[in-house]
């Protein structure tokens, strides 16, 4: 339970810049994901919030307390590494255990054994804690590593794409688990993730990172309907929004260069002539993919829709986003 | 077509290597076994011609090396009393009595202290230095490990006379101690850079997570580098008991009476009064072999690489 401010991060590696003036303020309790492409600074501002790397300039403060120069365990946060880092040497129980035997909880072992005992229920290993933590599979590691996580009880959940080699069921369990245990503690959670769903479902604050500058936080419904750019715009949104030139469709506003389209914001039965070029039938709900002109759209209808390819259909804009020349959005 | 896979070597490879491997085994163990038979002949034994393959064990050899003799002459050896135990019983049918513990037990001692001391040493000092050397910003770390490796670019007896002198000043001349820290001073460039490429195969993230576990950076090391570093100490520490418990030119050269090691000693036995006793040569050659077949089958199961593959998603 904590917020975490930070003011004016940097972070280089060598020549590289990773973390270039990051501003953001965490508020307590808040469930925050950063979003960006691969070598955005999302793992690096993990890890100076951690503590095992150490900010150029700027400061961290956790909780109103100024984290410089304290060690991880100092700082009582919860990390899941991307790359699981089980020990290989420990079985499972003992991976589980170890953060809660560590000299900052010195935890009883009655009370160890009955978290240890909640947890691997909650991530359904419960049948594998006494398997080495080698002989897993990587699903398994992944939530014996998300487990060591739950076990203790940190101001500060990090979590480096704790979801993404799980299946499809798994995931969807561990969101709505991961969602209650936030519920439940008022920790406060910084989570990196690529996955769509998980960004819009589980974050209250989503922050969008672009070459190690920080170009929008705000709650999700805000970055999918008012992002600053066709950058933070295309970070969210599955199938991803249309950027169009602004001309294809009149009524474009002055200086606009590109225009961008939420599938969802196409209407049919009106203005521009599209080519009907695949259909796809996603149960509930159905993916158009048109050509216009030279450009190609998705948009989506609905489920039962008799379009098939080949099929000219008319489409105009609905609620629109303008973009400027620099990709930039127009207000 | 065959019907065994392309990975699956063919049975008829299978049993030329088989054959090969034994034939390697046996031409390499022959010595051993010779030495070893040897150390349980009686004397004439082990010098007949043709040499017996088949014959009478006996612990006469063993019982020569531990202990001194000397021959009474016939009426005093009627005088005394039957011999109580086996050992004086085997000295007393080839009219000899025994007057005392030989020098070898003593020596055999000094090559365990100092084997297995400046072994310790290394190790500890190594796996330290390795660490740092894998994990921190050190300035001038390539220099620096040059260096320490420069260390091992000349025989070390090159420079016998300056450490005669040097441990002729310091008083480690004929000490454990001195030869305990020269042996560990050789040893460690070794130690240093063996153990530092096993470090640097394993992973950081494992010392992340136990940072952020809630442990200090030496507690992570302890915890988890330690034992998955395992393999790699144990195999260093072999190399370096090796290197320690065979060396002979310093040995000679640094220590006499005190801190002697079985090396420089059992060639003296060759030369006991008369007949060379081989035996007794035969029975130090494997008594002196034990200490290190015992400590490599020790630590066998470390050497199986295996335990610290697999938990990083790479």
């Amino acid at each position: 339970m904590a917020e975490v401010v930070l003011s004016s991060i940097r972070k280089s590696f060598g020549a590289t810049r990773a973390l270039d003036d990051v501003v953001m303020t965490v508020p307590d309790g808040a469930f925050v994901v950063l979003l960006g492409p691969t070598g955005a600074g999302k793992s690096t501002l993990l890890r100076l919030v951690s503590g095992l790397d150490t900010q150029d300039s700027g400061d961290i403060r956790i909780a109103g307390q100024s984290m410089a120069g304290l060690t991880p365990a100092q700082r009582n946060v919860a990390m899941v590494f991307q790359q699981y880092s089980l020990y290989p040497h420990m079985t499972v129980r003992q991976n589980l255990e170890f953060p809660l035997k560590s000299p900052l909880l010195r935890t009883p072992q009655a009370v160890i054994d009955q978290k240890v005992k909640a947890i691997a229920e909650v991530l359904q290993i419960a049948h594998k804690l006494d398997n080495r933590a080698t002989a897993l599979s990587g699903g398994e590691m992944q939530r014996v590593s998300i487990g060591r996580a739950l076990v203790r009880n940190p101001q500060i959940y990090l979590m480096d794409e704790p979801l993404s080699s799980l299946d499809a069921k798994l995931r969807a369990d561990l969101r709505v688990e991961l969602k209650n245990i936030q519920a439940r503690s008022g920790a406060t959670f910084l989570y990196v993730t690529h996955d769509q769903i998980e960004a819009m479902t589980m974050a209250t604050h989503v922050g969008v990172l672009k070459e190690g500058r920080l170009v929008q936080f705000g709650s999700p419904r805000e970055i999918y309907e008012a992002p600053v750019s066709i950058y933070a715009a295309t970070r969210l949104g599955q199938p991803r929004i249309n950027v169009l030139p602004a001309h294809l469709f009149p009524g474009a506003s002055a200086g606009a260069h590109t225009i961008g389209l939420r599938p969802e914001h196409i209407l049919q039965g009106e203005g521009q002539e599209a080519k009907v070029v695949r259909v796809e039938h996603l149960g509930d709900q159905t993916r158009l993919h048109l050509i216009l002109g030279e450009y190609p759209i998705i948009t989506v209808t609905d489920a039962h829709t008799a379009l098939k390819g080949g099929d000219i259909i008319k489409i105009q804009p609905h609620q629109p986003i303008y973009f400027d020349a620099a990709g930039m959005r127009l207000v | 077509m065959s019907a065994h896979s392309v990975t699956e070597p063919s049975p008829a490879s299978k049993w030329i290597a088989g054959i090969l491997v034994g034939l390697y085994a046996v031409i390499t163990l022959i010595p051993l076994i010779w030495i070893i038979s040897t150390s349980f002949k009686s004397g004439p034994d082990s010098i007949s011609y043709p040499p017996k393959v088949v014959f009478e064990p006996t612990l006469e050899g063993y019982v020569n090396l531990f202990t001194t003799q000397s021959r009474p002459s016939a009426e005093d050896l009627a005088k005394l009393p039957a011999p109580t135990t086996w050992y004086d019983k085997i000295t007393r049918e080839r009219g000899m009595i025994i007057s005392g513990p030989s020098r070898f037990g003593q020596r055999f001692l000094n090559s365990v202290i100092i084997g297995f001391g400046s072994t310790f040493l290394s190790i500890f000092l190594g796996t330290l230095a390795a660490f740092a050397f894998s994990r921190f910003k050190v300035p001038l770390k390539d220099d620096l490990l040059f260096f320490i490796l420069s260390t091992r670019m000349m025989p070390p007896i090159a420079v016998a006379i300056p450490i005669y002198l040097m441990f002729r000043q310091l008083g480690l001349s004929d000490t454990h101690l001195g030869m305990i820290l020269l042996y560990t001073a050789v040893n460690l460039s070794l130690s240093v850079w063996l153990l530092k490429g096993f470090i640097d195969e394993i992973p950081r993230e494992y010392e992340e997570a136990a940072l952020i576990d809630g442990y200090t950076r030496f507690q992570a090391f302890y915890k988890v580098v330690l034992p998955q570093a395992a393999t790699g100490i144990a195999s260093t520490a072999i190399f370096c008991l090796i290197f320690a418990w065979n060396e002979y030119a310093f040995a000679v050269l640094l220590t006499s009476g005190n801190a002697q090691t079985a090396p420089p000693f059992i060639p003296t036995i060759l030369s006991v009064g008369g007949g060379i006793d081989w035996p007794a040569v035969a029975a130090a050659a494997t008594l002196f072999l034990l200490p290190v077949i015992i400590f490599t089958v020790l630590l066998r199961k470390h050497l199986l690489r295996g335990i610290t593959f697999g938990a990083v998603r790479k």
